[in-house]
Parts: structure tokens; sequence; C-alpha cells
């Protein structure tokens, strides 16, 4: 190979700290003469005699000198007519880079018991506190008076209980009302209204729009700024699960101008990440990223493994956020001061990932505020692979299970925090061949009993909870046929409890496999019960299942003793599908093919619960559809029980509503139709009359032909004789 | 509606042409060859050699005695239909994109493609309708375009205006007798080209369609815009169907567009839409490389498509076509 600038040895570059520049440096160093940027000014000193001057000039200088070089003749210190010093002193350092030292480490710290010194640069004192411009008088701060916000969550107060999604396509991004399969209602639809991508806050309250210069969240019936949250090149965000912290994370280092340091402290200078306060719109810590070791590339250098997000988790009342050092420890933050829980990151030897339980922990005769953490490690050595189950604030670790031969954990926490359960992919011994075990913690039972699934055959690539209930689905891919550019066929697995006696839960039973799929993604709905199966990010399928778990009809014998009716609902296909989301109360799918990923049939789908088609739209340069998220019902156990015993009640009120605006909306349609046709037949009566005028003045006229019945077809067969030979056969 | 196939042509068709009885179909090809075939069969009745290039453009004249083509061999060629004799050949110093007969067939004109040293123009011919008789080498009439050039033209009612469309998607109107401009209208899209300019039986409107994705039908005496019709693919030809107020629409991503044409992703279908109420109606599949013209039989009973995939599918319409009525058009015929 030639030698390049990439491939030059690192031992042929010569290391430039080794070579003595001091000589030179001296004979070619500029002086700035009119550099005051070396000059400090120190308030808060003692009022001394002048005889005293020196002493005390030599007592501050001590201090300061740790980390300068500030020498008496530069240290000035003026009298006043009764010969006592002022109180401060001009410092002259041997390089700006001192001054600010000396400004940072010194500023506001006490110079003996009774005296606290005050440290700023010459030119600021100069910049700031110059005549005129700080008022000789104080002045109260103006309190404006209170004023009247918007509802924040005025969309919830929709008559219609209709929900909203936001929709960005080309450079526009418009919020809009699902009318079901009529064309969405627009609320606002705005151009350029994010740079990168848009989100909504956990609870619907705010939409996120993304720029260069920051994040700016919107929300209110006139879509005001809420907030700004100045993070330069930001590239990512995440909300705390209340919307009270926002996490903003730059590849880019932060670079804040000393002299200019805008709404950032230097503070915040060379980090990746700032946790916001979303009240204040104030960022309260900030971080840098902390690489994950990937695994050596060819030539045995250090990789960096792909960015983890979110990489600080929250507990799911925002009371802590953690991050993982990777293999090391987890850091464990109190809010809102950001101090770190006990003043120390809580050391795990080997921890790969962790998760925080997402609601707060009900654990059987725990009777105290806890949250709780899992994560887990390989193995080490001789010691096998662990979860661990932590409960905070206390740190105790309350249940760790050992595992053996694992190559890969995932960890999946059920919607409510009652169960989690691990996806162990384990190798056979020989390393060859991968399998899956789950491991399923009881959390709310005494001790945590575990619950083993080591059934499955092949690799689980995908694995989610029920929301809100007890079953799960899975999907597993088979080994992937050597020479063949297709992805291996999938199966989906369905598993529920057995039926217990009383309030118990069973335990964790197959239901069925669905075999020869393509399948890779599972979509939930948010209220359980249903899930749509779907095959995304494929350009050979792209089918949806839509899955009924408590199938009301006939129970299949061998099922009887399970906590479910599985029940396939309906098939539908969304070529190019990219994403599915369904909407927060559990009514509606939609399915989106982004130009984020593909530039072929953007535009989204819309589906009910139970598969049926309700319209699409194919939209130019679609690249987002994300709807809004609700907050929490307010309604009690009670009310909501009540409300489902008698939806009949509700549907007597509600289908005829919808048949009435349905009627409506027909019904301005044929108006409209009826419109467009007076108004065309009008037209070509005009025109008619026109050019029967022109004909009439000599203009020539061309007959239309039109088939009044009484045109006949004539069909005349030519026969041309070409040659005639006549042959004699025998 | 089970479509007949006809296939013959080795290249992309360029355009197909129904005769005014609707009983024979015109093709033509990039492979220089005219065809000729049943409507009713599809069976082909004859072809006419002679064209050195790939043919654009062809025309019969409201009686089917003559026949118009025009190329990329710089010529328009004049064909006694019957017998496939080549009566005259005009040349000139770019190929020809469209030629069109005048309602009453007396007239020609033929649209020449702008070229280094050759301006864009509309030339029009008078016909003799014998095939007997020597046809004239001079012009009637020649319109030089000297702004964005044509792309496709044709004569309106009584042959009193020229309609051009161009390639800056604008629509002009001119004086056909004295080619005098006297009026333009941006009918689509700047700088998406009009792709076809066909007319209503009596020529008192007619129908654009564009790359820009959308089809609209204009007044022929004030250019008045009266109809959109919106689709999510290129279109090349727009087609008005007699009898049912229908607009049929062929387009589709050309290849060079686009990585990886599947006929899925390219949008081969032809489109019917109501002509009154902008609504589509409903799709045909089939081809499989873009739509490159759509004519519609003048009796209204069947429409043919020619495509970038050498094939022409002629489809008959089935009862339920004729039967299809909105409940407003219903109402309507029953007063």
């Amino acid at each position: 190979m030639a030698p390049s600038y990439d491939n030059l040895q690192d031992e042929e570059l010569i290391d430039e700290d080794d070579i003595d520049f001091t000589d030179l440096r001296e004979q070619y160093e500029v002086r700035l003469e009119e550099g005051l940027d070396t000059f400090v000014v120190v308030d808060g000193l003692p009022k001394v005699p002048a005889d005293s001057r020196v002493k005390l000039t030599k007592f501050l200088l001590r201090k300061l000198n740790a980390v300068g070089t500030a020498t008496e003749e530069g240290t000035f210190m003026p009298l006043d007519d009764s010969n006592t010093t002022l109180g401060f002193a001009f410092v002259e350092f041997s390089s700006p880079k001192e001054a600010v030292a000396a400004i940072k480490a010194f500023n506001g710290t006490p110079l003996d018991k009774k005296h606290t010194i005050a440290i700023n640069k010459l030119t600021d004192i100069d910049r700031y506190g110059r005549e005129g411009r700080v008022e000789e008088e104080y002045v109260p701060p103006t309190i404006e008076d209170f004023q009247e916000r918007e509802h924040l969550r005025w969309w919830l107060s929709d008559p219609d209980a209709r929900d909203q999604f936001v929709m960005f396509r080309g450079d526009n991004v418009g919020v809009f009302w699902n009318e079901k399969d009529d064309p969405p209602e627009v609320i606002v639809d705005r151009p350029n209204w994010t740079e990168m991508f848009v989100q909504w806050s956990p609870l619907g309250t705010y939409l996120t729009s993304i720029h260069q210069q920051g994040v700016q969240i919107w929300a209110g019936k006139s879509w005001t700024r809420q907030r700004r949250f100045a993070h330069p090149f930001v590239n990512l965000i995440d909300f705390s699960p209340n919307e009270n912290y926002l996490v903003t994370w730059s590849h880019r280092p932060i670079a804040v101008d000393e002299n200019n340091p805008g709404p950032m402290s230097m503070e915040e200078d060379g980090k990746n990440y700032i946790i916001w306060d979303v009240e204040t719109g104030k960022p309260l810590r900030s971080f840098v990223t902390l690489d994950i070791p990937g695994p050596p590339d060819e030539n045995g250098e250090p990789t960096k493994k792909k960015l983890q997000w979110p990489a600080f988790k929250w507990s799911a009342d925002d009371k802590y956020v953690a991050r993982m050092t990777f293999g090391q420890s987890i850091s464990v933050y109190e809010t809102p001061r950001m101090n770190m829980l006990d003043k120390a990151s809580i050391k795990i030897e080997g921890v790969q990932d962790f998760e925080w339980a997402p609601a707060t922990a009900k654990r059987e005769s725990i009777k105290t505020y806890e949250q709780l953490l899992c994560y887990w490690t390989p193995e080490l050595g001789s010691n096998p692979a662990k979860v661990g189950l932590m409960t905070l604030p206390s740190k105790e670790i309350v249940r760790t299970r050992n595992l053996f031969n694992v190559s890969d954990a995932k960890l999946h926490w059920q919607s409510q925090g009652q169960y989690l359960c691990v996806k162990v992919d384990r190798h056979s011994k020989s390393k060859k061949s991968l399998a899956t075990n789950l491991e399923i913690f009881r959390i709310q039972e005494k001790g945590v009993p575990v619950e083993v699934v080591d059934s499955l055959k092949d690799t689980v690539i995908n694995f989610a909870w029920e929301p809100k209930g007890d079953r799960f689905v899975l999907i597993t891919a088979g080994e992937i046929p050597q020479s063949a550019a297709v992805p291996p066929k999938t199966s989906v697995v369905f598993f529920c409890p057995e039926k217990a006696k009383g309030n118990a839960v069973g335990n964790f039973k197959h239901i069925r496999t669905i075999e020869k799929k393509n399948s890779n993604a599972i979509y939930w709905s948010p209220r359980g019960r249903f899930v749509v199966i779907a095959t995304v990010h494929s350009q050979q399928s792209f089918e949806l299942d839509f899955w009924d778990m408590d199938f009301e009809g006939e129970k299949d014998e061998k099922d009887k003793d399970l906590t479910a009716n599985l029940q396939l609902m309906n098939t539908a296909e969304h070529y190019g599908i990219t994403d599915a989301e369904w909407d927060p109360t559990g009514r509606f799918v939609a399915t989106s093919a982004s130009i984020w990923k593909h530039t072929a049939e953007n535009g989204y789908h819309l589906y009910d619960f139970k598969g049926t088609a309700l319209r699409e739209e194919p939209l130019e340069r679609f690249k987002q559809f994300a709807w809004r998220p609700r907050p929490p019902t307010l309604l009690t156990k009670e009310e909501q029980k009540h409300i489902r015993r008698n939806l009949r009640e509700y549907s007597k009120i509600f289908d005829p509503q919808d048949l009435l605006r349905k009627n409506k909306a027909s019904r301005a349609i044929i108006e409209q139709r009826r419109r467009l046709l007076d108004e065309w037949l009008a037209w070509r009566e005009q025109v008619e009359e026109e050019l029967h005028d022109e004909v009439a003045a000599g203009l020539p006229d061309i007959a239309e032909v039109v088939d009044d019945g009484k045109n006949e077809v004539i069909e005349e067969i030519v026969e041309e004789i070409i040659d005639e030979t006549e042959e004699i056969i025998a | 509606m089970r479509p007949i196939l006809l296939s013959g042509h080795e290249r992309a068709l360029t355009q197909v042409k129904y005769t005014r009885d609707g009983d024979i179909i015109f093709s033509v090809s990039k492979d220089h060859i005219v065809c000729a075939w049943y409507s009713a069969n599809g069976e082909r009745l004859g072809t006419y050699h002679g064209h050195q290039g790939a043919l654009w453009t062809v025309d019969i004249d409201p009686t089917t005695t003559l026949l118009a083509s025009g190329g990329a061999d710089n010529t328009i060629r004049l064909w006694d239909v019957k017998t496939g004799k080549l009566l005259k050949t005009w040349d000139f110093g770019s190929s020809i994109k469209r030629v069109e007969f005048s309602p009453d067939g007396t007239q020609l004109l033929g649209v020449t493609e702008k070229r280094v040293g050759h301006v864009s123009s509309i030339v029009v011919y008078d016909i003799k309708q014998d095939v007997e008789a020597e046809q004239s080498s001079e012009h009637a009439l020649r319109i030089v375009v000297d702004e964005s050039k044509a792309t496709v033209a044709g004569f309106s009612y009584g042959a009193k205006y020229i309609i051009a469309g161009h390639e800056d998607g604008s629509v002009s109107q001119f004086d056909a007798k004295t080619g005098e401009l006297l009026d333009t209208f941006q009918a689509h899209e700047p700088d998406f080209s009009v792709t076809d300019l066909q007319w209503s039986p009596d020529r008192t409107y007619f129908i654009t369609a564009s790359k820009d994705k959308t089809a609209k039908l204009i007044s022929a005496s004030d250019l008045a815009l009266l109809k959109t019709y919106v689709t999510d693919t290129p279109l090349n030809s727009a087609a008005l169907t007699p009898v049912k107020d229908f607009v049929i629409l062929g387009g589709g991503q050309a290849a060079m567009d686009v990585t990886t044409t599947s006929a899925r992703q390219g949008k081969f279908e032809a489109r019917i839409f109501h002509k009154i109420f902008e609504e589509e109606i409903g799709r045909v599949r089939g081809h499989f490389g873009p739509l490159n013209y759509v004519a519609v039989s003048p009796d209204g009973k069947s429409y043919c498509s020619g495509g970038e995939d050498g094939y022409v599918r002629v489809h008959h319409f089935d009862r339920p076509y004729f039967d299809f009525l909105f409940e407003v058009e219903r109402e309507r015929a029953n007063i």
C-alpha cells in the first residue's frame, strides 16, 4: 500500500512536546501592550493603613499565585485621603489565561473569616461598571401583571373527543383533527415550522420543533411558543415522563463564547447533553457524551458503539434521572437539583444496560416510597451473568438472578411495572447456535418469583407486552438461509397466563404460533386487547395483521384454560410502510411511508382498530405522522367501569349523531355535485348557442358522430386471389 | 372489460388514433412504422412503410381517405389509407411532433421541433381530399413560436383557432386564418411541459395533460379553465369520452426517473375521472411501462392506450360503464 496520510505510522511522527521551543518563543512572543486582559480587580479586601499595604499584598498574592504569577510590582492598591486602602486592588497577571483562571478559582471565595473577595476582569469592570451603566438608585424590578395563559390541554375538551395528529410533509407541519374516513380537519398548518422533525411531549401538552439553534415547544389553541431551549445543533430530544424536564443532545460539543455566553454559562462549554427545566426554560445541568466501547475493528483500533438513546433514563415520577457508564456504574441524579444521589454513582461491574420501571412500584408488603430499576451484567470470569433489581433511593438490591451462556439480554417492563421480562439470547456450548429464553419477573408477587419460558427454538427479534395487561407477543426468526438475499421467515408467537383461582395470575402459556411470516414489528393498542403485527421497512412484503386477544366468539376447546381467545380480525397491506402508530385511545391505527426511508408512495393510511381501511392519503415528500398523546384519564376506576358497563346506552346517543354527520356530509357533497352539474349544463347550452350562431354566420360545421342506434355496420369481405396453382396428388 | 392486446410494434408507441367511424385504429411507434388495426377484434389490417426515423404522430382525415404521419426523420407524409401508397412528403429542418387535420379535413397542421438553427413552428397545408390530386408543397400558413416551443397543437371548431400547448405549461390561441396570436393562458405549472391536447366532439373545449400530474379542461373560445383533474403521476395523455361525461388520463413515471421501476411504483394505469365532478372513478391496469397516449373511439364504445412497453391495449366498455351515473346525474336524467 502506498503511504498516505491515513496510514502513516505513529512512531514516525515527532511529538511536539519533546522539542524545546522556549528560546524561539521568547524571541518572537508578541507582547500586546494594549492588552488589559491580564489585569483583574480584586474587591472586598480589608481596608488597611498604608504601611500594612505590603503585608496585605503579600497575603493576597500568596493566595492568587496558586493559579498564576502576579508580582508585588504588578499589584496596586490605591489609597484614599486618610492613607488607608480603599478595599480593592488591581493585580496584573503574566497572561490573560492566568487572569481568567484566577477569576474562576477565587471569585466569591473567602479571604479570611470576615472577608470574601470578588475578582473581576478589569475590562469587565470597565464594560459593565462604567458610569451610567449602572443605575445610581435601586429600582425594584417591575412585576408584570398576571396574564391569563391559554389552557394547554384545550384539545381534550373536544365535544366529539376526536384525536389530533401532527403531520410533517414537504416543508409544512400541520396539526389536524382526525375525522375517520373523511379528510382530516386542519387546525394549524405552518411552513418551515421545524427544521428536522417534530415530537409531542409524552402527555401531549407540547409540540416540539427542532432547529439548528435549539428546540422550541408550542402549545395552546393558538399554537404559541411556550419556551425556547437554545442548544445549538441539537440532534435528539427526550422529555421526562411527566413533561417536567427535557433532555437535548447534540453530537457537537457546545462551544460557549467566553465573552458572549448568551443563554449558556461556561458550565455548558464542551458538553453534549443539557437537561432543562421545562417550566422555566433554564438549563439544570449539562453532560458530555459517554461513548460505549464497541468491539475493536479489523486494525485493532477501539471503536465506538452506536449512541444509546435515550442515555438519560427517567424514573416514572420524574424524580430521578440516571445514566450508565458502560461496564462500570449507573449514576442517579435527583431532580430538580440534579445532584448525584448520595454523591456517588452506583458501581455495578460490567453493567450492560438498565431500565427504570415505567410506573411507580407497588411491591407486596412494601409501604415506603420506592422506584425500581433493573440492569444486567454479562459473565465476568467465572461469575455468571446477572440480572439485578434495585430499589431507589435506598439502592438496595431486592432480587438478582444468575444466567449462563448469555450472548445478549434485553429488558422489557410491562407498562404498569407488574412484570419484567428479560429476553436472554443464549448460545450453545459450542457458541454456534442461538436460542432465546424469557425470564419473567413477577414484581408484585411475594419474593419476586421468576418464571422461565424456554420453549423457544429460535432467536426472538421482537417482544412486546400488552399495555396494562399480562399477555405478550414475540416474533422469532429462523437461521438466515445462506446465499439468500431475502431475510429469514419469521414466526409470530402469542402468550398469555393460564386461568388461575382468585386474583392470581397463572403461568404463562403459549397460545399459538403463526409460522412462515415476514412480520417484524408489534404494535399493541395502548388499551391492550388488540395488536397489529406488521412487516415494515421491506420492499417485498408489507402486510398488517389485526389480532384480537379477547375474541367474543366461540373459543377453541384446547384454549379453554387460557385467559385469551385469539382471533385474526383482518389483514391489510400498505406498500412501503415504515411506521405504524395507534391513536392514544386505541380506536385507530395510522400507518405511514416516510420519505426519510424511501421515496415510493409516501403518505399514510388510516385503519380502525379492527383493521378496516378508513382512508389513505398519498402525500408528496411526506415525512412524519404522530398522534397527539393524551394524559391519563381523570375518571376513577369506578367511573370507568360504569361507562364500560353502559356502553350500549352511549351508543344509542352516538350512533344517530354519527349518522347525522354522515348524512350532512354526503348531503353537502350532493349539493356540490348538483351545483357543478348545473353550471356545466348551463355553460354547454351557452356554448352550443354560440356555436350555432357562428355556423349560421358561415363557419363550416362538423357533424358529431353519435351512435343513435341507426348506424349500421357493414362488413365487407374482400377476397384477393394472389396465386392459384393446381397439383395433382397421386 | 377484457382488453385486446395489439402487439405488432417493436418499440414504444407514441400515438394511437381512431378513425371517425371508430372501426380502425392507427398507431405509430418509434419503430418507424404506422399500423392499422380493426378496433373490433384487434386484427392488423395493414402497415405503412417509408419513414426513416421514430414516428411521433399520426392523424386520419374525417373521411378516412388520407393519413398523415410525422416523426424524427423531419418529414410529414401523406398516405392513401386504402392502398398504403405514399402520396406526398413534406421535408423540414427538424422533427415533427404533432400532425392534425382540420375538422373538415381540408387543412393539415404540423408542429415542428425547435432545434439549433430551426425555430419551433406550426405549419398549415391546404389538403385536397382526393388520392389522385397533387398536394401543394407550399404551406398556407406558418406560425413561428418564438416564446416557449410548441409541443402539441390542434384546430378548434370550424377551424377558427389553432390552439397550441407549450413546453412551459402554457396554452396559446392563434387565429387559424392569419396566424395571429390572440391569447395565452398558463394552464399548467411553469417548467412542466404540456404533453397532450385532445378535443371534445364539437371542438368547443379541449383537455390538456402535463408532466405536472394534472389534466385541465379548457374552453377553446376564451381559454377559460373549466376543470382540473389531479393525479399522482406525470401525465402523457388525456382524452375525453363521448356519450359519458368522463375523461381518461394516462401517464406514469418515466423509467429514467425511478431507480427500480416495478409496475406498482410506476403507476402505469389509465385513470378515469368524472369530467364534471373531477372525481376519480376508476383505474385500468395492464401496461408495464408508462402510457404514452390514450384515445377514445368517437362512438364512445371503446378506448385504446399505447404504452412505452410497445403494446396497444383496446378496451371495449362494458354495460356497467354506460350505466354508471352519479345520483345527481340520474336525478337529472329522470326529469
